[in-house]
């Protein structure tokens, strides 16, 4: 099952690779990784989204907290959580795709941030499945490069993580 | 004010460091200097980074301190990887100061330039880079905190050559307190989970405690004594816990797991109540995990939460330090003992007498047939055992001599027993026994090993020369790698694919060279008396090597029959099983 871990990482030189090294080491699996430092200098905020068992993410949570630079950690996708992806997408678009192409964009509420007279670069955000989606649905375009962030997220209601 | 050489080594003394094991190089020159100007820790100098790892381990095995260790940048640091890992394994506290070439050359590919933070990152429990000779003495302290408390396990700290400089001074102060915000161990196990154990404890039929190594490394061998009296109930320990509970005590049934004894395998395996203290599940001791004792509710006591349920899915776990949750379990029982089910000791009788009849199988019982004169290596160990009552500490290397010592000789105190038990590192134990004797120069100290595992650490015999270490070398010469053979004997047809050992030295010559005594035993008649000549006053003082030509076609019994077997399934002989 797909998980979204969010830790809270002492902001130090080394504490990113502690954690991939942990996942190669102990054979997890990791889907997507986003991390940058927080609003509190001293603390980096890592999401993974990973495919795991019950069983295998109580193992992998509990290996990341043993990691002396983990300060704190969720598993989001134990409660209701809110998730987020942005996607960059850069597509040929000429002659009648360009309209086609401007219109499926606005239906996924996806912005034109790039245009030249033979491409349009499309900025989207949401969920994995809705930038899935929209990758499908432009099928029949030539999409010439995508780039996508990982999962970001936190919880609903009054749950937080901090210190 | 002062360089950030002289301020690692008045830091290490401040932790009371009375030993480093290391050896010098070009990035440790000014550590080394500033160690050549003081003269309260006093260095040994190894022959080999890895035997000075080992030596810090043993010494740490053997007295509960944490083991210390200096090399240098690029080879000094990955010949210490091989020991770093075997302590990390066996969760032993250590910390290894590595050099690092000078900040500005990080990257470049220097000369000695080795990414040791990146190589040991898998094998420590932490590792710092140290940035500037101000950090040192934060960083040492937080080294030595996280290396000795919750889980031990080795601690790296990497320092570049610049930082070390002696003539770039800074003040100097060493912290009284550390914290970490991001690391604080349990300090009590749950009280409401520990209730729920006694509970347990006091209506279980078929009790069994399976207790490991934890509780060694924890100092709560006595506490278990208590409780295991008090309960009467059957002990087990695992390779790694040998001596937490004395062998001698009826209660024993000795070492359980894959050439554990018929009656710990049976017992585990009939059992309607594990108690594990301080143990981890490993896959030697379970042999097929889905076949783990299949009647039993599980207790399981740990300081690492993340051993809870990783192997073998426990019913009540308990989280925290051994000493703690002993002692509050042993209050606990004298009160709920009037709850103790009115039929206990009738079925506890009744177990007993089950585990006697196992008992009577006499699994460790030496083979010998008509006529055959070789000295069987059980023997020799058992010889060792009687020569040296039982008080000896015993290292030992990897394979089947390292079992037969498991097996042959019972330790009745903790902190004796000391191998290499999750790693399995081939060479521990001569450098480890020379890490006690530093540590214990008055005990007697004994090496078991093969003549395989000697040769992997053999230089050390100079070290020994150097710091007059009487260790006594007991090398189990079965001319094989004996426990790769009895595999080939055992799955491969009896092929002995690179598993024979021609071209040995004599090494009787080979330790005399080094100014050592050395004996050579062939006859099973001679074992005892030359054994008692090695521990006499007379060879006190002196590094002994007895080299014993041993049956070669001897196997290690009784052996859990893999794959897909369970606790039960046992090899008892050749040919021979449950």
């Amino acid at each position: 099952m797909r998980r979204i871990i969010s830790v809270l990482l002492e902001n130090e030189a080394g504490a990113l690779s502690r954690v991939v090294g942990l996942f190669a080491q102990r054979s997890y699996n990791i889907e997507s990784l986003t991390v940058a430092p927080t609003d509190d200098a001293t603390l980096s905020r890592l999401t993974l989204t990973t495919l795991a068992s019950d069983k295998q993410v109580e193992q992998i949570t509990k290996q990341l907290n043993k990691l002396i630079e983990v300060v704190k950690l969720v598993d989001l996708t134990d409660g209701e959580h809110i998730e987020r992806e942005l996607m960059l997408i850069k597509l040929k678009a000429t002659g009648a795709q360009r309209a086609e192409i401007k219109r499926t964009a606005d239906i996924f509420r996806g912005q034109i941030v790039d245009v030249t007279n033979a491409t349009y670069t499309i900025q989207l955000t949401g969920t994995t499945e809705k930038l899935d989606a929209f990758l499908r649905s432009m099928a029949d375009a030539t999409v010439m490069e995508v780039v996508r962030s990982g999962v970001s997220g936190l919880s609903r209601g009054e749950k937080i993580l901090a210190l | 004010m002062l360089s950030g050489g002289d301020i690692l080594i008045r830091s290490l003394q401040e932790e009371d460091v009375d030993y480093v094991f290391g050896y010098p190089g070009g990035a440790v020159l000014h550590i080394y200097d500033a160690l050549f100007r003081q003269d309260k820790m006093k260095h040994v100098l190894v022959r080999h980074e890895q035997a000075a790892t080992h030596m810090a381990d043993g010494y740490a095995r053997s007295t509960g301190r944490p083991g210390v260790v200096l090399v240098t940048s690029g080879p000094g640091a990955t010949n210490a990887v091989t020991g770093i890992a075997t302590a990390y394994m066996d969760s032993i506290p250590m910390v290894v100061i590595s050099g690092q070439v000078q900040s500005h050359l990080i990257g470049t590919d220097s000369f000695q330039e080795t990414d040791m933070i990146g190589i040991s990152r898998p094998i420590v429990k932490h590792s710092f880079l140290v940035k500037k000779a101000e950090d040192i003495p934060m960083t040492i302290k937080k080294a030595f905190y996280i290396a000795t408390t919750g889980r031990p396990g080795p601690v790296v700290v990497d320092i570049p050559k610049d930082i070390t400089n002696p003539t770039d001074l800074v003040e100097y102060s060493y912290p009284a307190e550390v914290a970490i915000r991001s690391y604080s161990p349990a300090s009590k196990g749950h009280s409401g989970q520990i209730k729920k154990a006694i509970s347990m404890l006091l209506s279980a039929e078929r009790p069994m405690i399976y207790a490991g190594g934890g509780v060694i490394q924890g100092n709560g061998s006595e506490l278990l004594a208590t409780l295991s009296r008090k309960l009467g109930f059957p002990v087990t320990n695992t390779l790694m816990g040998l001596g937490a509970f004395p062998a001698t005590d009826p209660q024993f049934l000795g070492m359980l797991g894959m050439h554990g004894t018929y009656e710990a395998n049976m017992a585990m395996h009939h059992c309607d109540l594990i108690l594990a203290i301080g143990a981890r599940f490993d896959d030697r001791v379970t042999n097929t995990v889905s076949k783990f004792c299949p009647h039993a509710k599980i207790i399981h006591i740990d300081i690492d939460p993340a051993t809870i349920s990783k192997n073998v899915e426990v019913d009540v776990p308990i989280v925290g330090p051994v000493v703690n949750v002993l002692s509050e379990m042993n209050e606990l029982l004298d009160v709920s003992w009037v709850d103790r089910s009115s039929d206990q000791e009738k079925l506890l009788a009744e177990w007993w007498s089950q585990i006697e009849g196992w008992r009577k199988q006499d699994c460790l019982k030496v083979e010998r047939d008509d006529g055959d004169t070789d000295i069987k290596p059980q023997e020799a160990v058992q010889a060792v055992y009687r020569v040296t009552n039982g008080t000896s500490y015993v290292t030992t290397d990897v394979g089947q001599h390292q079992m037969f010592a498991a097996l042959y000789y019972p330790f009745d105190e903790p902190r004796k027993w000391i191998n290499s038990g999750g790693l399995g590192t081939m060479g521990f134990g001569l450098p480890a026994a020379m890490g006690v004797q530093m540590a214990f120069p008055d005990e007697v100290v004994t090496c078991i090993t093969g003549e395989g595992s000697i040769q992997m650490n053999i230089q050390e015999l100079s070290t020994c020369s150097q710091y007059g270490l009487p260790v006594k070398i007991i090398n189990l010469n079965n001319r094989s790698l004996g426990m790769v053979k009895q595999w080939q004997d055992m799955q491969y047809e009896g092929r002995h694919s690179h598993s024979y050992m021609d071209s040995l030295p004599d090494f009787v010559a080979l330790v005399e060279s080094y100014g050592h005594v050395g004996f050579k035993i062939d006859r099973l008649d001679e074992l005892e008396d030359v054994l008692a000549e090695v521990y006499s006053e007379k060879l006190k003082d002196k590094l002994v090597f007895v080299d014993i030509q041993t049956d070669p076609e001897v196997h290690v019994y009784p052996m859990h029959v893999a794959p897909n077997g369970a606790m039960r399934d046992m090899w008892l002989k050749k040919g021979v099983r449950t």
